[in-house]
């Protein structure tokens, strides 16, 4: 038995392939039989290994879910950045150059609207939960854009430790509900052609999120949403520290 | 041969890649700043430039679909190895400034959906 977990181990990534394997054909069968198609298997998959997550988070201790227990670290690598950019930048070929370029200018408009509303949305959690200072408050709003955002505002202002550790909390939340809820709630906010999957992509802007959401919902939507997603995070860092901040010191001021 | 697709996708992620760092190192921003995005463009030409055309013929091109369907399953480990226990055990603040951006996110597609749409029938 040691042995055999041994080798699992050495060979985590091609365990990862089997593990993933049947969490996928697990789930398509729940789907088929238990939800009657009405969840896509992909959606339940997901969900499920989030769940996981958890339950790596608590039994481990570590800070990346099931990949840190060791006979699963090969989740690390298949789930990592590098192969799930590559993967995205795969589902571009075949993708319709003519919906891109029509939808330009209001995907531009989104990724920008995206970053202020949801630093806005942060800002104000932030100011209700009684922080005063504009450094704390920049911080926790630039968390609530991504994850990255927020330690990378707060680090260039100079926030406490513990409020970036909120930021990227705040962040992660964004990114695990946008995982969820984007297949539950696809169909009321008209998420079915490629201009409103550009538009969720530059509005939601965490490309975990986005890339697992429209998985979920519908696979041929997501080079749209992923073009403008990963744009988000750039502007993010570009605006937070900068334009927000002083719209946060001005506002301050204010009142 | 299969290798020429997944070679070609696997340059188009580099050059996207290379290119968002400079063009984040350029305004300043530690982060890269759309190479993802980048790279599916250059992907995009590549397959619509005519002298492009043989790479993509039927076995180098499933190099490419190979790795379009593996996809799902990198999302669902990606999904495995998520930091859920933060996320949940991190109070209310990060809940709530989390909760509501998404959901003020969510309200606002519709809206925008709506505004590009009038743009594309005006123009």
């Amino acid at each position: 038995m040691n042995t055999v977990v041994a080798l699992l181990e050495k060979n985590s990534l091609i365990t990862a392939f089997v593990i993933v394997a049947l969490l996928l054909a697990t789930s398509n069968w729940l789907a088929a039989r238990l939800f009657r198609g009405q969840i896509h298997g992909s959606a339940i998959a997901i969900s499920l290994g989030l769940l996981l997550a958890y339950w790596g988070g608590i039994s481990s201790g570590g800070s990346n879910g099931l990949a840190d227990v060791s006979l699963f670290s090969g989740l690390g690598v298949l789930g990592g950045a590098m192969f799930r950019d590559f993967a995205i930048v795969a589902t571009a070929f075949g993708a319709d150059l003519d919906a891109l370029k029509r939808a330009g200018w209001v995907g531009a408009l989104s990724v920008v609207l995206g970053v202020v509303l949801s630093f806005a949305v942060g800002a104000v959690v932030a100011v209700a939960f009684g922080f005063s200072d504009a450094v704390s408050i920049s911080t926790i709003g630039a968390g609530a854009a991504t994850y990255i955002v927020g330690p990378v505002t707060g680090t260039a202002l100079g926030a406490d430790s513990a409020v970036i550790a909120l930021s990227v909390a705040a962040g992660l939340v964004k990114a695990i509900l946008v995982m969820v809820a984007t297949p539950l709630v696809a169909s009321r906010i008209g998420l079915d052609n490629p201009q409103a999957a550009l538009i969720y992509g530059g509005l939601m802007g965490t490309t975990s999120g986005v890339a697992a959401g429209l998985a979920a919902t519908d696979p041929k939507l997501v080079p749209y949403g992923a073009m403008t997603a990963t744009f988000y995070t750039g502007v993010g860092c570009l605006l937070a520290p900068s334009l927000l901040y002083l719209l946060v010191l001005f506002l301050q001021r204010l009142f | 041969m299969v290798i020429y697709g997944v070679g070609l996708l696997a340059a188009c992620m580099l050059v996207g890649v290379i290119l968002g760092d400079l063009l984040g190192q350029l305004i300043g921003v530690q982060a890269n700043v759309g190479g993802v995005g980048i790279a599916m463009l250059l992907l995009l030409w590549a397959t619509n430039a005519s002298r492009l055309k043989p790479l993509f013929a039927p076995p180098s091109a499933s190099g490419i679909t190979f790795w379009s369907a593996m996809y799902i399953p990198i999302v669902v480990a990606m999904a495995a190895k998520q930091n859920v226990l933060a996320a949940v055990s991190s109070g209310w603040l990060a809940l709530l400034a989390g909760v509501a951006a998404v959901a003020v996110s969510f309200a606002m597609i519709p809206l925008l959906s709506r505004l590009g749409r009038q743009n594309h029938d005006q123009s």
